[in-house]
């Protein structure tokens, strides 16, 4: 009953999901993660994520290092930060993300020093737009589960 | 010798000697006659030639042939004068033979003729005088003709205008000018009704108020007809001209004016003469001509009055529809105003319900939640009292809230109950376990009893049900001290409707649905028969709440009955007195679920939020990945699939932990030939083959070189990421079947 709140939120999440999937940031794989959430693990995904924002920012705090602050630029090193950022950005559906990554990573094969700074530039942005919007749809996602969980007692064992 | 001459004889008148003078005259006359004898006839003949018409031709022969003989005859008379042959005697024998003969037939014929030539005449006199009556008909005609077109003209000028006071001055105006008046005037009955006003007149432009009473003999006279009648000029009425007192004052004449009302109007029948008003209109000849009223003067003027009554009743008529019409127009301005505002009010509420649903409750999911978290921490028994009596609060909080909009959902009629198939007895053991705490510690013991023949399962909306169950519970629990309270539910058989509380309702149970009655009965403070009606009514608060508990909030009951009534039943209350518990009981109407439905539901509880299958019930697998994202996902993926995982971040440790209970390996080789190798160390590991665990590659690369190292060190699938759930079970399913898999790149 006091869940009135909670399918506008669904709504709202919705609304998000559809434009990140639209806007090609996100794949099915995103969706594929939710599906791998239940019981047991009932913050799987969050933890997936957090891990991954974790790992990501080492491996683009490195990727800049590499890139910028040193002069001989090992582009050997930068493939392999690159590989592991594809590995998991593929995993969680980050799709954009991914695609970034593969230019720069063709960029590194040509050992094509502005097309790697400017594909290192593209990556933080869209590492930043994609932490922004999932961190919304977590803002969101709490907000319902909030809503949700303040029923009667009886709904809790039904859930 | 006594024979002389015959020429002188003493008997007879000597023959005197023909004397020449007058034989001469006779010669003469006899000549003119026969010539006037010959020329009448030809006269005659020219004048009849010459007119169009005689009938008479035949007459006109025999005396034209008459004429001639005579004149011959007398022609031939000329030669007789003197000594004449005998050819001569005779012809003039002949002659006046025939000339006898024919006036003798003329005679005769004459005779029949002379009458008619006379009617001729009579007819020609009759017809004269008939010309002259039509004449004098026709100058009747045209002063009607003449009259008619006055009156027409009249009353064209009279109804070409609605306005009354139009009508009546130019009912005057154009009277005068047709009759040409010098006076002419207009007397209204006043609103008493004793009087008559003078309302218009033709000259004086501004009539004084004279009045004249309206019992004079003379206008009664005139009101008791409906013709013009000739009055004095020295009545009141007709006393409006300056006084000369030199000539004669003219004619007057007076006429009544029916002022008819819409009510004279019947449908069948014209208006009855009795009770009527009438106007009286004088007319007033000059006073220096010697003019005299006709009578078609007097029949216009009748007409013109006539019609002027129907002219002020149409103005009347227009009057009515018009004030009628202005009176409409108001009161839909007034009413579109009203439903207006009406609307605005409802959209001010629907908002404001919606913004304080919206606002209320995210405070109280905060203090709801954050309450229950709370609840899971170590407390101290003090503290954790307090805790929950927060949370008992705020849960009373959000039952309010939640009623409040309940009920003006409600009562907008939006509510919709929702259809599930539930389990019933499920639903009162939960209202039971919800109250027994609260029943317990006000000692209060409580029973449930529910009939051996309840469904199972119905079909209807569980939740309202439970509401209402536990409110009514809530209620008998609440206002009881002490005693007991019991719950009893059985499926209600026609008999019990015949329950005098309710004579209006007769519902019947049928294959698809049937009729629960529960009833709840307490023993405990009771309520005054006379409050019982109020029960029901929002915010009305019972004066029996002596309990220092928290007071009803008055919407409890109201919403139950509202759901109630969705689910066509009927709630009601008795109580015998106060301290003399009550009664309360309903019925609701629930649907009897097929059994299909059944079958499924015995399968429902288990299956509801959990979508684990065990498919693979805790097969053992161990996950090696150095990108902890990927570890996580993976691991995430197989503990989904329902097997026990262990996950290793990097070869060394996956060599510790792997042992021969793990039945596959799934190792990434994107990064490097670490996977090879761990591959090959694997099989060095396990010297028999049974005992291995499968190795699975799991590759996001999708060329023919890694395909082929795989199968080189020996492992026994590869998988391309990404993988989805169904692809890992099917993976799965396929490893275990065949220990081989390998999926084409």
């Amino acid at each position: 009953m006091l869940g009135l709140g909670s399918d506008l939120l669904w709504a709202d999440m919705n609304r998000l999901l559809r434009l990140l999937f639209h806007e090609g940031v996100l794949d099915e794989h995103f969706l594929q993660l939710h599906h791998l959430q239940d019981e047991s693990s009932p913050n799987f995904v969050s933890e997936v994520i957090n891990m991954y924002f974790h790992e990501s920012e080492k491996l683009l705090n490195n990727l800049r290092s590499l890139l910028i602050h040193t002069h001989t630029h090992d582009y050997n090193k930068m493939g392999i930060h690159l590989n592991q950022l594809i590995g998991s950005s593929s995993s969680i559906g980050a799709k954009r993300l991914t695609t970034l990554c593969l230019a720069f990573r063709a960029a590194t094969h040509h050992s094509n020093r502005p097309g790697c700074l400017r594909a290192l530039e593209m990556l933080e942005h869209e590492y930043c737009y994609l932490k922004n919007k999932l961190h919304e749809l977590f803002h969101i996602e709490q907000q319902r589960a909030l809503a949700a969980a303040a029923r009667y007692p009886l709904h809790n064992n039904n859930q | 010798m006594w024979f002389k001459a015959p020429e002188s004889c003493n008997c007879i008148e000597p023959q005197w000697p023909a004397d020449e003078l007058l034989v001469k005259y006779q010669y003469i006359s006899d000549f003119f006659i026969a010539l006037a004898y010959f020329s009448i006839p030809l006269e005659l003949i020219y004048f009849v030639k010459k007119s169009a018409v005689f009938p008479y031709r035949w007459v006109l022969v025999q005396f034209g042939a008459f004429i001639v003989l005579c004149g011959a005859t007398h022609l031939i008379n000329l030669w007789t004068f003197t000594i004449h042959t005998r050819t001569v005697a005779i012809v003039m024998t002949a002659a006046k033979v025939l000339t006898a003969v024919v006036s003798c037939i003329t005679a005769l014929m004459l005779v029949h003729i002379i009458p008619d030539l006379l009617s001729v005449k009579t007819r020609e006199l009759f017809l004269k005088n008939k010309a002259a009556e039509l004449d004098r008909e026709m100058g009747l005609i045209r002063t009607q003709e003449e009259t008619g077109r006055h009156v027409r003209m009249l009353t064209h000028e009279i109804r070409s205008t609605l306005d009354r006071h139009t009508i009546l001055k130019t009912t005057l105006i154009e009277l005068g000018r047709t009759l040409a008046l010098e006076e002419c005037a207009l007397w209204m009955p006043t609103r008493t009704g004793l009087e008559l006003q003078l309302a218009y007149t033709l000259r004086q432009q501004n009539p004084v108020g004279y009045t004249v009473p309206i019992h004079l003999p003379v206008i009664n006279q005139v009101f008791s007809s409906n013709r013009a009648v000739k009055i004095s000029p020295n009545c009141p009425v007709a006393r409006l001209r300056p006084h000369t007192g030199k000539y004669m004052p003219g004619e007057v004449v007076a006429v009544r004016v029916p002022l008819l009302n819409l009510s004279n109007f019947q449908i069948y029948d014209w208006p009855e003469v009795s009770t009527r008003s009438y106007a009286l209109m004088v007319l007033m000849l000059p006073s220096d001509s010697a003019r005299q009223w006709h009578v078609h003067e007097l029949e216009l003027v009748e007409v013109v009055a006539d019609q002027v009554a129907v002219a002020l009743s149409h103005a009347a008529i227009l009057e009515e529809s018009m004030r009628a019409r202005n009176m409409l127009m108001e009161q839909n301005v007034a009413l579109d105003l009203a439903r207006r505002e009406a609307e605005t009010a409802i959209h001010a509420r629907n908002d404001f319900l919606a913004v304080m649903n919206h606002e209320m409750r995210t405070p109280m999911h905060a203090i709801i939640a954050l309450s229950s978290l709370l609840q899971e921490t170590e407390l101290t028994a003090e503290q954790r009292l307090m805790v929950e009596t927060i949370l008992k609060s705020s849960n009373l909080l959000a039952t309010l809230i939640n009623d409040v909009l309940d009920l003006s959902r409600l009562e907008d009629g939006s509510l919709q109950l929702e259809t599930t198939t539930f389990s019933l007895h499920s639903v009162f053991r939960e209202v039971l376990s919800l109250i027994k705490p609260v029943a317990s510690v006000k000692k209060l013991s409580l029973t449930l009893h529910l009939a051996s023949d309840l469904p199972a399962y119905a079909v209807g909306d569980d939740k309202r049900l439970m509401q209402t169950i536990l409110n009514v519970v809530g209620n008998a629990v609440k206002f009881s001290k002490e005693g007991s309270i019991s719950i009893s539910a059985i499926v209600a058989k026609p008999e019990s409707f015949k329950d005098a509380r309710i004579p209006e309702f007769h519902p019947v149970s049928s294959d698809n649905h049937f009729y629960l009655r529960v009833q709840v009965k307490d023993s405990g403070s009771g309520i005054h028969p006379q409050d019982i009606p109020k029960l029901f009514t929002k915010f009305a608060q019972s004066q029996a709440v002596t309990t220092k508990g928290p007071a009803g909030s008055g919407l409890g009951l109201a919403i139950c009955r509202r759901f109630v009534n969705l689910m066509e039943g009927h709630i009601w209350i008795e109580s015998e007195g106060i301290g003399k518990g009550c009664t309360v009981t309903f019925f609701v109407k629930l649907g009897i679920p097929d059994r299909s439905n059944e079958s499924k539901l015995a399968f429902a509880p288990k299956v509801m939020g959990n979508h684990v299958t065990t498919n693979f019930g805790g097969l053992k697998v161990l996950v090696m990945d150095d990108n902890g994202v990927n570890r996580s996902v993976t691991k995430g993926l197989l503990l989904h699939l329902g097997c026990d995982v262990t996950a290793a971040g990097s070869s060394e440790e996956c060599l510790r932990i792997i042992s021969p209970e793990h039945r596959v390996v799934f190792m990434d080789v994107c990064t490097g030939l670490d996977g090879y190798e761990l591959a090959i160390r694997i099989q060095e590991k396990f010297k028999k083959r049974q005992d291995r665990p499968l190795i699975v590659a799991l590759t996001g690369n999708t060329n023919k070189v890694t395909k082929e190292n795989c199968m080189r060190v020996g492992m026994d699938g590869l998988i391309l990421k990404p993988v989805s759930v169904d692809k890992m079970r099917g993976v799965l399913s396929e490893l275990l079947e065949h220990r081989v898999l390998f999926e084409a790149i």
